[in-house]
């Protein structure tokens, strides 16, 4: 008997764009997505969440701010708060920092204008789980496309976020959004929630200019298909 | 009875859209020192005691309106003319 491929849930808000390119790049690494329409309340069986990219609620108020009262919200916090893995790409990330299941908030860029480009970004971090399949210092290109990725975090939380190693990508050379202190991506206390602006379904493939999305999405497949085993 | 509330940015958080605002004002020939953009939301809540329409707009502050990381927040109320 082979083993059934582990299930994502893809959840899809009203806005969303990048469900459909993540949903396909897991599938391209072995897992099962499960696109998961944000009213309903109830996650499906599922290994690991992403939360995709795009524009949910039209960005109003601020990115993030009205999708984190979607139904499925709820579950997802449950999810994470239960050891599940999630990923928030772009405004999954903003998602998940207007949740407060990520720290921080990401503003509308410094210039102003949506970016939209291939951006090299600096491993921070590679004993967490999501980027354990890159080396410590790896130059990783990713594309970002967003207009509100400019990442911010007082002094304080900053400080606290170096001290317990939250900070987990930086941009490497070039800032496109302001973000303080280059940050790309952060992990939560326990490291199983990530969110970051660059987008790695859309580099999971030499044809896209480059893979390297993959080592991040390739451990949220493998850890997904452990939570799965561990629950059969 | 109506609430208008005034959403700022914090002080010391960079401002882009105000910056970009301030820059404009300048190239009109205004002299400015500074501008910062906010949000203003009017709102028209059920109450009929300002104590309970405050309390209630406060919270629709804290759970939506403001993201305290970044911005601060002032409620206006008025009888509803």
């Amino acid at each position: 008997m082979t083993e059934a491929p582990p299930r994502i849930a893809v959840v899809v808000f009203p806005g969303s764009n990048d469900d459909r390119d993540a949903a396909l790049a897991l599938e391209g690494l072995g897992a099962e997505p499960v696109l998961h329409w944000h009213a309903e309340p109830e996650l499906p069986e599922v290994g690991a969440v992403v939360l995709p990219g795009g524009f949910s609620y039209g960005d109003y108020l601020r990115a993030g701010a009205i999708a984190r009262f979607s139904p499925a919200m709820s579950s997802v916090a449950d999810f994470a708060a239960d050891g599940g893995f999630v990923l928030g790409i772009c405004n999954g990330f903003q998602v998940l920092s207007e949740a407060g299941l990520l720290p921080g908030v990401l503003r509308p860029n410094e210039s102003l204008s949506f970016v939209c480009k291939d951006i090299p970004v600096r491993v921070e971090r590679n004993d967490v789980p999501f980027l354990a399949g890159c080396e410590l210092g790896q130059r990783l290109t990713i594309p970002v496309k967003h207009g509100e990725g400019c990442y911010f975090a007082d002094t304080a939380l900053l400080q606290q976020l170096e001290a317990s190693g939250q900070i987990v990508l930086r941009y490497d050379g070039e800032n496109p959004n302001g973000s303080i202190d280059d940050i790309a991506g952060v992990v939560n206390a326990d490291g199983n929630v990530m969110g970051l602006m660059p987008h790695p379904e859309h580099a999971v493939d030499p044809l896209l200019g480059s893979a390297d999305g993959a080592l991040i999405l390739r451990k949220l497949v493998e850890s997904a298909r452990e939570r799965q085993l561990a629950a059969a | 009875m109506k609430a208008t509330v005034l959403v700022r940015p914090k002080p010391g958080i960079l401002d882009p859209q105000g910056k970009a605002v301030e820059d404009s004002l300048r190239h009109l020939g205004f002299k400015v020192d500074q501008a910062r953009v906010g949000r203003v939301l009017d709102l028209e809540v059920e109450a009929t005691d300002p104590d309970q329409a405050r309390a209630e707009v406060e919270r629709m502050c804290a759970e939506l309106l403001a993201n305290p990381l970044i911005e601060s927040y002032e409620i206006e109320l008025a009888e509803k003319s």
